[in-house]
């Protein structure tokens, strides 16, 4: 914080007001503008590079991608296959992220608006699972959607994205319900409310951060799931994005163009999904997770 | 009746969650457990049945990969552990600064963090690949960083800091905006400058949050399989194969379940020995 209240009179020590007037300060520009440009030059430059290889024609060396072509994404797209996968990714992130979200409502909101025998049990288990390791989960996960015939179906990637997001889903999406006053949901109980809806009136209208939050925040995780997708799915037309961009990563190593077009489509959704959700997920996090 | 009734809701409310964790979660782990006793193995069923603690004697034994694979988790965890952490923290402090274009800023610095690991090697294959990658215009035209024993550890490390940094910096972020400004007001009256006062009013408010996140992230980076798998598929000569990665080869590639169980088992206790450890230590939510 390079706010330095001393140079302004007490009463106007807001913090805000105290770091706008510094704005000019050389100092600054060495201590927060320098290492960020560095940092978004760290960050930038390996998406940008994908982008190059993505537009460039094949064989072009040249570091900005002039003409542009869309060549790779037509091979990606139709030859490859990456329509079906991206479909295949598209439902199984939006199943997950409708169950995930649905599920954890009613999981924060006992947590939230409950005191009942087992609940620190319950918290206390929610946080264990974060020890679960995905990798040593396969094995017995194969067998249990084996012996369920769900082997090659788009359902057992849902049921097992949609468990592993859960907990910290629960976790966040409490710490949001909490931050709800139940003041308000109280006096709509008096006022003849049924407790159901109640929420539906009062809470949910309330609560769009955190079910963007944690929305988004499953549907991420659940587009970029690629162990699970790998074992549990052998068969082309199941393929997820990630298990399709690793076998391009495999099998046309040598196709860059392909490569970087593939990873185009397999980043689009999500960054765009997380540009527009950072600020939720950062509240969010402030409100649940860390303060527990 | 109605007592009873609404003294359930809770539970209710909660059933589908304890279902699904049950179900998924706690039957697979007692399963590995079982199968970690086992002969199993999907390619080779004739020769199924009770192994004993078969498994456990191979792998103490006679599985080099086993014991290297440790030592390289343990190296793998604490570089990227250490260094996401420092990087984190400066990050999350710059982008907690008030500037024109904060939002952005911090869209664009967070952003790797929604990328999965493999288009992370997909995109770090494009820098690294000698012909092509960006390393040439530094002028080591025709260094493999990734087929290289000696340059492979670097790359992998630097591959996933570009993505786990992000994480780290809106944990801290997170926790950073929970500190109060009146804080850094007094601490400023009194005459503390800005190096005491980041280590007298910020990292004493942030030591918490920074426990919880190098522990989750610990965790995460100890599962991580994705990168790795991709990115060097555990080599070269198996020298970046982590435990987890050692067990999902054995699970995807090998199709040996009974030994990939006893693997299991065994990260399972080091990661739950290192983690209470560490808590310990860390006195977790203690009296500052």
């Amino acid at each position: 914080m390079s706010a330095d209240v001393m140079t302004r009179p007490r009463t106007r020590a807001l913090p805000q007001g105290a770091r706008r007037r510094r704005r000019r300060d050389p100092g600054r520009v060495l201590r927060l503008y320098v290492p960020l440009g560095l940092y978004l030059v760290f960050t930038l430059v390996p998406f940008y590079w994908m982008l190059v290889f993505a537009l460039r024609p094949a064989g072009s060396t040249d570091p900005v991608p002039w003409p542009i072509t869309f060549e790779h994404f037509e091979t990606v797209w139709n030859d490859i296959g990456y329509a079906v996968f991206f479909k295949n990714s598209v439902i199984v992130g939006v199943w997950s992220l409708l169950v995930t979200t649905v599920i954890a409502v009613m999981g924060g909101y006992a947590l939230s608006r409950y005191r009942f025998r087992g609940r620190s049990l319950f918290m206390v288990v929610l946080l264990c699972t974060q020890f679960i390791p995905g990798a040593m989960m396969l094995i017995p996960l194969f067998s249990i959607f084996k012996s369920l015939g769900l082997i090659n179906s788009l359902a057992s990637l849902i049921v097992a994205d949609t468990v592993f997001n859960l907990p910290l889903s629960i976790i966040l999406m409490s710490g949001f319900i909490s931050a709800v006053p139940f003041t308000v949901e109280e006096a709509a109980m008096v006022d003849g409310c049924t407790r159901f809806r109640g929420f539906l009136a009062i809470v949910l209208p309330q609560l769009r951060p955190g079910l963007i939050a944690v929305g988004s925040f499953a549907f991420i995780h659940t587009w970029n799931n690629f162990l699970f997708a790998l074992m549990f799915v052998s068969k082309q037309d199941s393929f997820t994005i990630p298990v399709g961009l690793s076998y391009t990563i495999g099998e046309y190593s040598a196709d860059f163009g392909a490569l970087a077009a593939g990873g185009v489509v397999a980043a689009l959704p999500v960054v765009c999904v997380f540009a527009v959700v950072q600020r939720y997920l950062v509240h969010g996090i402030s409100a649940g997770a860390v303060k527990g | 009746m109605t007592t009873m009734r609404r003294k359930a809701v809770p539970y209710l409310l909660i059933s589908p969650t304890v279902a699904l964790i049950a179900a998924f979660l706690v039957y697979p782990i007692a399963s590995v457990a079982y199968y970690s006793l086992q002969h199993r193995n999907l390619t080779r069923p004739w020769a199924d049945g009770f192994a004993g603690l078969g498994n456990f004697r191979q792998m103490l034994f006679e599985d080099e990969v086993f014991w290297h694979s440790l030592g390289f988790t343990a190296k793998w965890v604490v570089a990227e552990i250490g260094l996401q952490l420092i990087l984190g923290l400066a990050l999350a402090l710059i982008v907690n600064e008030s500037f024109i274009g904060r939002g952005l800023a911090r869209s664009l610095v967070f952003s790797p963090w929604a990328v999965s690991g493999v288009l992370t090697t997909g995109i770090w294959i494009l820098l690294y690949t000698p012909s092509t990658g960006v390393l040439r215009f530094l002028g080591q035209p025709e260094a493999a960083v990734l087929g290289n024993p000696d340059t492979v550890f670097p790359a992998v490390v630097v591959t996933e800091l570009w993505r786990g940094v992000p994480f780290f910096a809106i944990l801290l972020l997170a926790g950073l905006q929970g500190i109060p400004g009146e804080l850094y007001e007094a601490a400023a009256v009194d005459g503390a400058g800005r190096v005491r006062r980041f280590l007298h009013v910020t990292l004493p408010h942030l030591r918490d949050a920074i426990v919880l996140a190098t522990l989750l992230r610990g965790v995460w980076e100890f599962n991580n399989v994705d990168l790795l798998y991709t990115l060097t598929g555990g080599g070269p000569a198996q020298v970046t194969t982590t435990l987890p990665l050692y067990v999902a080869q054995r699970a995807v590639d090998s199709k040996d379940f009974g030994y990939g169980s006893a693997l299991t088992m065994a990260g399972f206790v080091i990661l739950l020995f290192c983690s209470i450890l560490y808590l310990r230590l860390s006195r977790f939510g203690g009296e500052r």
